[in-house]
C-alpha cells in the first residue's frame, strides 16, 4: 500500500487474480460464477434453458444475427447512445484543487427511454429464431414490460407482462403504455405484490407454456443463461463507453457508477472493462429507509447466499430462509435477489458496492435536473447520489462514467407526492 | 435397484417392495405444514397414516413457491402467516415418532434447505424420523452432492422427470434418484386438473424400460378416478397434493374437523386405487 498514489489509480483492495476475470469464467460452462448462478429450476424448464442456451450461442455465431441486431439498434434503438460531459455537475464536485470530470453515458436517450430495449429487443430476436411467437415478461417499475411491449409490438409477437399489482398503482402511466403497445398486463396479486411475485408468476406461467412461449427475463438474474444472456445485450452499453472515453480523453475512465436492482444497467456497462483492473467499478444500490430500518433493497449490501428465482446469489432473507419484502421508493430497484455476477464481482474484490436511501436518490434526482436539464429515473438517481460521497474522495482529473439508465418521465407522480409542498411556489 | 448394493433397504425402498408383492399402487398424499397450524398438521397425518396412505409427502412452506399452483402457495402463505418455521416442522415429526410410522417424504424448495445447510438439514431431517426429501427446483446438475449427503443419512433423495425432459436426461434422472422417481404428469405447476395428459402413459412405460426405482405420479391428479387411471398406466404410486390441501382449506374455513375431513378424503382415494 503506497498512500502517495492518488486514489483513482489504486486498484481495489484485494486485487483480482487475473484469472477469475476471464470471460470463460464469467460464467464457467454449468453457468456458474464462482459459487454463484446455476439454474434451480423446476425439471420442466430444464429443456428449455439448454435450447436457449444453444440458440443464443448459435445466434452470436451467425454474422447476420449480429448485423440484424446491430442495424436494429441502430434505427430503432437510436444506438449508440451519446457519452455526455457533465459540465455543471463536474463544476458542482470542484473543489480548490480541482476535481473529477463526470461523464453520463446517455441510455435514458434510448427508444422507451431506457437501457432495457437493448435486451429485449436481442432477446425478442432469439424468440423469433427459435420459433417461439408467444412472449411473457415480469416488470417492476414497467421499464422492461414498455419494452418488451414495443419489440413484441414490432415482431407480430403475442406479449404477455407480469406485474404486480402494487406496482400497477405506482406506475399506472407505463401500465397504460403497455397497453396501447398491444400486450395484456396480468396484475399478480400473490405475496407482496411487487417485482419479485411478478417474476414467480411469469416463471410459473413459462412452466406451463415452455413450448410454445420465450420468457423475455429482464435483468441479469434468473437461471442460466440468463445472467449471461441479459448482459450481452446489454454489453454494448459498455462497448461504447469504452471506445467514447478513447475519443473524448483519450484512455479508459477511471471510475464506473451504475445502479443496482437486479444490475442489468451495471454489468452491461461494467462488463468490457471487468478485465481492466484499473478501472473502479461502483454499483449503488437501494437503501430504502436506511439500511439500519430493515426497509431497503441493498441486497449485496445486507444479503446472505441464497437462492430465488433459479440462481444464487446473494439475497434478502430470514433466518429461516423465507425471502423477504425489500423497500425502494423506485419500483425497478425493489428486488430482494440481485443477479449472480455482482455477488461475484463483489466477493472477488473486483467491483464495489454502496447503497443509499430514498432521500438522498430524491435530491440527487432533483440537482441532475436544475444542474444538467435531464431528468432522470428514480433507479438512476441513486447511481448520482453516490457521487455526493465518492466525488470528494477522487483525485483532480479522474474521468468519472455514470450510466444514466433511464429518464424519469414516468417517476414525475411519484416524487410529486414525496416532494409534497417542496416544489410548490 | 441398480445402484450399489444396498445392505438394508430404506423405509421407502421397504414400502415400495411390499406394495409391489401385493400388486398395490402406493398411495401418497400431499399436505402442507401447518396449513392452518401444525397441531391440525399432527393430526391429520396420523388420520391419512389411519385412511391407508402408504407415504405421505409433506411440505414445508416457502416463500416463493415456484413450482405450485395457486391451491399450494395460498396453503404455504398461510401456514407461513401462522408462523411455521422449518425447525417447527421438523419439532412436530420428532414428536410425533412411535406414532407416525407411514414413512414420510419432506418436500422443501432448495432456499430454506441451503440456508440451514445440506448436511444439518438432512441429520435433523433424519434424527426426526423423515425417510426422503423432495427438492422441486433442484435439478439433477445440483443434485448430487445433496443425494450423498442426505444418504449418509439414511434419507433417500428422490429426484422429478417431467414431461418435456428428453429421453436420454430422463434415463440419468431416474437412475439417480433414490426411493422413488417423481413423474410430473403435467407441463405446469401443482394444481387440480379435469384431465391428465396423454402422455403421462408412454412416459410411464419408458421409465419403466429403464433401470431405477418405483415410479410415482403427481401434479394434477384430482380424486380417485385418475389416481385409478396412473395406476392402470402401470405407475407405483399416486401423488394427491391440491386436492387434499383444497378438501382440508375447505372443512377449515366450514369450522370442521381438518383431520377428520383428510381422512376421509383419503379413503376414497384408497378406495378408488384398490377397485379391481
Amino acid at each position: 500500500m503506497t498512500a502517495t498514489v492518488p486514489p483513482a489509480k489504486v486498484p481495489p483492495a484485494a486485487s483480482p487474480d487475473p484469472a477469475t476475470l476471464a470471460p470463460a469464467v464469467r460464467p464457467d460452462p454449468l453457468g456458474r460464477f464462482g459459487p454463484y448462478g446455476g439454474q434451480y429450476v423446476p425439471e420442466t424448464l430444464m429443456p428449455a434453458l439448454a435450447e436457449l442456451e444453444a440458440a443464443a450461442a448459435e445466434a452470436w455465431a451467425d454474422p447476420a444475427f449480429s448485423e440484424r441486431l446491430n442495424h436494429l439498434l441502430r434505427t430503432y434503438v437510436g444506438r449508440p447512445s451519446p457519452l455526455y460531459e457533465a459540465e455543471r455537475l463536474t463544476e458542482h464536485y470542484r473543489r480548490a484543487e480541482g476535481g473529477p470530470r463526470i461523464w453520463l453515458k446517455r441510455e435514458d436517450l434510448n427508444h422507451t427511454g431506457a437501457h432495457k430495449i437493448n435486451n429485449a429487443l436481442g432477446q425478442a430476436l432469439l424468440a423469433l429464431r427459435m420459433g417461439k411467437r408467444r412472449i411473457i415478461a415480469e416488470t417492476g417499475a414497467g421499464q422492461h414490460g414498455v419494452a418488451t411491449a414495443t419489440v413484441c409490438a414490432r415482431f407480430g409477437l403475442d406479449c404477455v407482462i407480469y406485474m404486480g399489482a402494487e406496482d400497477m398503482r405506482r406506475q399506472a402511466l407505463n401500465v397504460f403504455r403497455m397497453r396501447l403497445l398491444g400486450a395484456r398486463v396480468q396484475p399478480v396479486t400473490a405475496g407482496t405484490a411487487t417485482l419479485k411475485d411478478a417474476t414467480s408468476e411469469a416463471i410459473r406461467d413459462w412452466v406451463t407454456n415452455v413450448e410454445t412461449t420465450h420468457y423475455i427475463l429482464g435483468s441479469v438474474a434468473g437461471p442460466h443463461p440468463y445472467p449471461m444472456l441479459v448482459r450481452d445485450f446489454h454489453a454494448c452499453i459498455g462497448l461504447e463507453a469504452k471506445q467514447q472515453c478513447h475519443e473524448a480523453f483519450g484512455r479508459l475512465p477511471d471510475v464506473l457508477v451504475a445502479c443496482v436492482g437486479g444490475g442489468s444497467n451495471a454489468m452491461g456497462l461494467f462488463h468490457p472493462f471487468v478485465e481492466d483492473t484499473a478501472v473502479r467499478l461502483i454499483g449503488v444500490e437501494a437503501a430504502g429507509e436506511g439500511v439500519a430500518s430493515g426497509r431497503h433493497a441493498a441486497t449485496i449490501t445486507e444479503g446472505r447466499v441464497g437462492v430465488l428465482h433459479g440462481a444464487m446469489s446473494l439475497l434478502l432473507q430470514d433466518d429461516d430462509g423465507q425471502v423477504q419484502e425489500a423497500h425502494s421508493i423506485s419500483a425497478g430497484l425493489d428486488y430482494p435477489g440481485v443477479g449472480p455476477e455482482h455477488s461475484y464481482l463483489k466477493g472477488i474484490g473486483r467491483a464495489e458496492y454502496a447503497a443509499v436511501t430514498d432521500a438522498e436518490a430524491l435530491e440527487a434526482l432533483q440537482q441532475l435536473c436544475r444542474l444538467e436539464g435531464i431528468i432522470p429515473a428514480l433507479e438512476t438517481a441513486h447511481a448520482f447520489a453516490w457521487l455526493e460521497t465518492l466525488c470528494p474522495t477522487l483525485a483532480p482529473g479522474t474521468e468519472v462514467v455514470v450510466n444514466l439508465s433511464g429518464r424519469g418521465d414516468k417517476d414525475v407522480n411519484t416524487v410529486a407526492d414525496r416532494l409534497g409542498g417542496a416544489l410548490g411556489g | 435397484m441398480p445402484a450399489a448394493p444396498v445392505a438394508s433397504p430404506t423405509p421407502i425402498q421397504a414400502r415400495f417392495a411390499s406394495l409391489a408383492a401385493q400388486g398395490r399402487c402406493a398411495l401418497m398424499p400431499f399436505l402442507v405444514a401447518g396449513d392452518p397450524s401444525l397441531e391440525v398438521t399432527g393430526a391429520s397425518l396420523l388420520a391419512l397414516q389411519g385412511a391407508g396412505a402408504d407415504l405421505i409427502e409433506l411440505g414445508i412452506p416457502y416463500s416463493d413457491p415456484l413450482a405450485d399452483g395457486p391451491v399450494i402457495q395460498a396453503a404455504a402463505g398461510r401456514a407461513l402467516a401462522a408462523g411455521t418455521t422449518p425447525g417447527g416442522v421438523l419439532d412436530l415429526l420428532t414428536r410425533l415418532r412411535g406414532q407416525l410410522t407411514t414413512p414420510v417424504v419432506l418436500f422443501t424448495y432448495s432456499n430454506p434447505l441451503l440456508n440451514r445447510g445440506m448436511e444439518r438439514f438432512c441429520q435433523e431431517a433424519a434424527a426426526a424420523g423423515a425417510a426422503g426429501l423432495v427438492v422441486p427446483d433442484l435439478p439433477l446438475e445440483e443434485a448430487e452432492k445433496l443425494s450423498a449427503i442426505a444418504a449418509g443419512h439414511g434419507l433417500d433423495l428422490v429426484l422429478l422427470v417431467a414431461p418435456t425432459t428428453p429421453p436420454e436426461r430422463m434415463a440419468r434422472i431416474h437412475a439417480a434418484s433414490r426411493g422413488f422417481t417423481y413423474l410430473v404428469s403435467v407441463t405446469g405447476v401443482t394444481g387440480v386438473r379435469a384431465a391428465l395428459e396423454n402422455r403421462v402413459e408412454p412416459l410411464l412405460q419408458a421409465l419403466r424400460q429403464q433401470d431405477g426405482p418405483p415410479v410415482a405420479v403427481g401434479f394434477g391428479i384430482s380424486g380417485p378416478e385418475q389416481a385409478r387411471q396412473v395406476r392402470g398406466w402401470g405407475a407405483d404410486g399416486a401423488i394427491v397434493g391440491s386436492a387434499l390441501v383444497k378438501v382440508m382449506a375447505a372443512a377449515h374455513a366450514a369450522g370442521d374437523d381438518v383431520a377428520a375431513a383428510a381422512g376421509a378424503f383419503c379413503t376414497t382415494l384408497r378406495q378408488g386405487l384398490d377397485r379391481p
